[in-house]
C-alpha cells in the first residue's frame, strides 16, 4: 500500500475527442430524455395561439387539464410497466372494471335494475374498485412472472377477459350520474381560480406523478424497476429479485389504475361499461411521445406528463384550427413514429 | 494450532462437487482450492466445466451433490446474494451492469443504501451522496479514479471501464474472494494489461481471486497455482514456475497426466506477505 497503483492510465481521454453539435444534441437527449417531448409541446403549444388566440383561454386550458386528467393517471401505470420493458394492452380494460365495480356497489337500492350487491357505503365501494384492480393487475403480474408468458399477449388476453368480465357481471348497464353517490364524483368538482377550473382529479394526478416520480429517482424499488427493464440477467445476477419486482409493479400499476376508475366516474358524471375502449392504447402514446423506451430501463415521469398532454393539445389545438378529427389522428400517429425514431436514436448513443 | 505450511485452511473449497443439466454431466466430482492471498487461475477447454464449477461458487447453480466450504465453514448458495453474503463476489463475463445506471447506481445494485432517521426508514429515501462518494473512493482505491463523472451511465463507458466498474464493485463489497469469470475476453491489449495490474493489487491488498481464463500468456502472468479443469474435475493443479503453458494445454486435451505428487495442490509459498 506504499506505492501508488500504476494503472491510473488516464481513462478520461476518451471523452476528449470533440464532438459534432448533433452529437452533442444526441448527448443532452440521451441524458435528459423529456427534452423532445417538452420542446414538441412548447413548439405545438405557441403554434395553436398563433393559429387560434382562443387556446390559451383559462376555459379551454383547465379543459386540456381535465382531458388529460385521466390518459395522465393511467399512463403513469403504463410508465412503470414499460420501463419493466413489459406492456399493458388491459389498462383501460382493468380501469373500466373498477369503475363498474365502485359504481355498481355504491347505487342506491333505489334506483332501477340494480344489481344484489348495491347500496354499499360509497367509501367502501371507492376501496373495493381499487382492490379490484390491484386484483386484476396482480393477476397480470401473477401470469407474466410464473409462467413467463410475455407481457403482450397476457395483456391482449386479459384485456378481452376484463371486458367481457365487467359486461357479464354488471349487465352491461350505464349508471347514470344522478344515480350516483357524491363521494364517487368528488374528484371531478373544481376550485375556481378566475375562468380557471382546476379540477381534484387534476390534483391527484400531479401528486401521484410527483410521487411515482420520487420513488423511481430516490427509492431502491425505483431503480430496481429501471435496472430489470434494462437488463433482467444483469440484475438478477446482482441480487435483485426480477420476478418480485415485476410482480409488484403490475400491482402498484393495478393499484393507479383503480385511482383513475374513481378519476374517470368524476370526470365523466356516471359509470359505462362502453367507456373509452382505445384509451390504452393513448396511454401507449402518451408514455411512448414522452420518451420511454419501448424496450425497458429508460424514461421518466416527468416525459410522461408532458407526452399525456401533447397528445391532449395535439387534439384540442388542430381541433380549434379547424381541422377534422382525421387529421389529429393522424398527426398523434405521426409523433409516435417520430418519438419511437429519436429513441433509437438517442440509443446509439456512443462514449 | 500454528498453521504450518501444508494445512493453511483454504478460504474457499469445494469437494466432490455434481451439477448435472439433465443428461449432460457438467461437472463430475470437482474439487477446488483457494488459498489465502494467492491468485488461481482456473483453465480447461469449452465444456471442462470452468463456468459451471465457478457459477457453484457465485451462487448462480446449486450444486447436485458435494460439499462447499468457506474457511472451512459448510455452506450452501441457493443465489448470487447468498454467496455474496458469505463474502464471495464474482465479475460475471457478462459484467452483470446495468447500462442506463450510472456507475454508483451500479456499484451498489442490489445493496443500495438508505438514508439515515425518517427519511430513510419511511420515506425509503436512498443516499446518493453517500453512495456517489463511496463509489468514487472504491474507484480511486483501485486506481481508476479518472473516469470523468461518477454519475456517468455505464453504457457510456468504454469495454475496459465497464470490467474496472465490475471489479470495483466485487472488490468494495467481497471480503473474502473475488471470483473473474474472464475478464479479458472482451478488451483489448492496452485495457487486459490494466485489468490483469488490478488483479494483483487485489492480491497484493490480500484478496484471494479466482481468475477464468483462456489466455495462457495472461493466466501465467498473474497466477501462483493453476487448476487444470478436464471433463468435469480437477485435472491438475501446476504453478507457472514448474510447468509450461505447453504443459498446461497438454494436461487440458488429456496428453499428460500428472501425479499428485508433483502437483501444487498446498499452497505454494510466494511473495505474499
Amino acid at each position: 500500500m506504499s506505492q501508488t497503483p500504476t494503472v491510473a492510465v488516464d481513462l478520461a481521454e476518451e471523452f476528449m475527442e470533440p464532438r459534432t453539435p448533433l452529437q452533442r444534441v444526441q448527448g443532452i437527449l440521451h441524458r435528459y430524455p423529456y427534452v423532445s417531448p417538452l420542446v414538441v409541446l412548447v413548439v405545438a403549444m405557441v403554434v395553436f395561439t398563433l393559429i387560434n388566440p382562443r387556446f390559451l383561454l383559462p376555459g379551454n386550458l383547465s379543459f386540456l387539464t381535465q382531458q388529460t386528467v385521466v390518459i395522465g393517471t393511467l399512463a403513469i401505470a403504463q410508465t412503470l410497466i414499460i420501463l419493466t420493458a413489459g406492456i399493458d394492452l388491459s389498462i383501460g380494460a382493468i380501469m373500466v372494471f373498477g369503475q363498474m365495480v365502485m359504481a355498481n356497489l355504491a347505487v342506491s337500492v333505489t334506483a332501477s335494475n340494480v344489481l344484489p350487491i348495491a347500496g354499499q357505503n360509497p367509501i367502501i365501494a371507492i376501496l373495493l374498485g381499487i382492490l379490484a384492480a390491484v386484483f386484476a393487475g396482480a393477476i397480470n403480474g401473477f401470469l407474466i412472472t410464473r409462467f413467463r408468458l410475455p407481457p403482450f399477449i397476457v395483456t391482449l388476453g386479459t384485456l378481452s377477459v376484463f371486458t367481457a368480465l365487467t359486461l357479464i357481471l354488471f349487465k352491461a348497464r350505464t349508471i347514470q350520474g344522478p344515480e350516483i353517490p357524491e363521494a364517487l364524483k368528488f374528484l371531478g368538482k373544481t376550485i375556481k381560480i378566475g375562468d380557471f377550473a382546476l379540477m381534484y382529479g387534476v390534483i391527484l394526478m400531479v401528486a401521484m406523478f410527483a410521487i411515482f416520480a420520487y420513488i423511481l429517482r430516490n427509492t431502491a424499488w425505483g431503480r430496481h424497476i429501471y435496472a430489470v427493464g434494462d437488463d433482467p440477467v444483469a440484475a438478477e445476477l446482482s441480487g435483485i429479485n426480477v420476478n418480485r419486482v415485476i410482480f409488484s409493479v403490475y400491482v402498484v400499476a393495478g393499484f393507479i389504475m383503480g385511482i383513475a376508475s374513481w378519476i374517470y366516474i368524476g370526470r365523466v358524471g356516471s359509470a359505462s361499461p362502453n367507456a373509452d375502449p382505445l384509451i390504452n392504447l393513448d396511454t401507449i402514446t402518451a408514455v411512448v411521445i414522452g420518451g420511454v423506451s419501448l424496450f425497458g430501463g429508460r424514461g421518466t415521469l416527468i416525459g410522461t406528463f408532458i407526452g399525456a398532454f401533447i397528445i391532449v393539445v395535439v387534439e384540442n389545438g388542430l381541433a380549434l384550427a379547424g381541422l377534422d378529427q382525421a387529421y389529429r389522428v393522424l398527426a398523434v400517429g405521426i409523433l409516435v413514429i417520430l418519438a419511437v425514431a429519436v429513441d433509437q436514436w438517442i440509443r446509439k448513443v456512443k462514449s | 494450532m500454528t498453521p504450518t505450511l501444508g494445512s493453511v485452511q483454504p478460504v474457499l473449497q469445494g469437494r466432490g462437487l455434481v451439477k448435472t443439466f439433465g443428461r449432460v454431466v457438467a461437472l463430475n466430482g470437482a474439487d477446488l482450492e483457494l488459498y489465502p492471498g494467492e491468485v488461481l487461475a482456473v483453465v480447461g477447454d469449452n465444456g471442462a466445466g470452468k463456468s459451471s464449477l465457478i457459477k457453484c461458487f457465485s451462487g448462480a447453480h446449486t450444486p447436485d451433490s458435494g460439499e462447499m466450504l468457506v474457511n472451512g465453514e459448510p455452506v450452501v448458495f441457493r443465489s448470487t446474494n447468498e454467496a455474496r453474503q458469505k463474502g464471495v463476489e464474482t465479475v460475471f463475463q457478462t459484467l452483470a451492469v446495468a447500462p442506463a445506471l450510472d456507475i454508483s447506481e451500479n456499484l451498489f445494485l442490489g445493496r443500495e443504501v438508505r438514508s439515515k432517521g425518517i427519511l430513510g426508514s419511511v420515506f425509503r429515501k436512498l443516499d446518493t451522496k453517500f453512495m456517489r462518494e463511496e463509489a468514487a473512493r472504491h474507484l480511486k482505491e483501485l486506481g481508476i479514479g479518472t473516469v470523468q463523472s461518477i454519475t456517468q451511465t455505464v453504457e457510456t463507458l468504454s469495454g475496459g471501464q465497464r470490467q474496472a466498474v465490475a471489479v470495483a464493485r466485487a472488490a468494495a463489497f467481497g471480503s473474502q474472494v473475488i471470483i473473474l469469470d474472464e475478464p479479458t475476453a472482451a478488451l483489448g491489449v492496452r485495457e487486459s494489461a490494466r485489468v490483469l495490474q488490478l488483479i494483483k493489487d487485489l492480491r497484493d491488498r490480500g484478496m484471494p481471486v479466482i481468475l477464468i481464463s483462456h489466455n495462457m500468456p495472461q493466466v501465467f502472468e498473474v497466477a501462483n497455482r493453476i487448476h487444470v479443469q478436464r471433463l468435469g474435475r480437477r485435472a491438475a493443479v501446476v504453478t507457472p514456475q514448474t510447468h509450461t503453458m505447453n504443459d498446461v494445454v497438454a494436461i487440458m486435451t488429456g496428453a499428460l497426466t500428472i501425479d499428485e505428487s508433483d502437483q501444487a495442490l498446498p499452497p505454494v509459498s510466494t511473495s505474499v506477505s
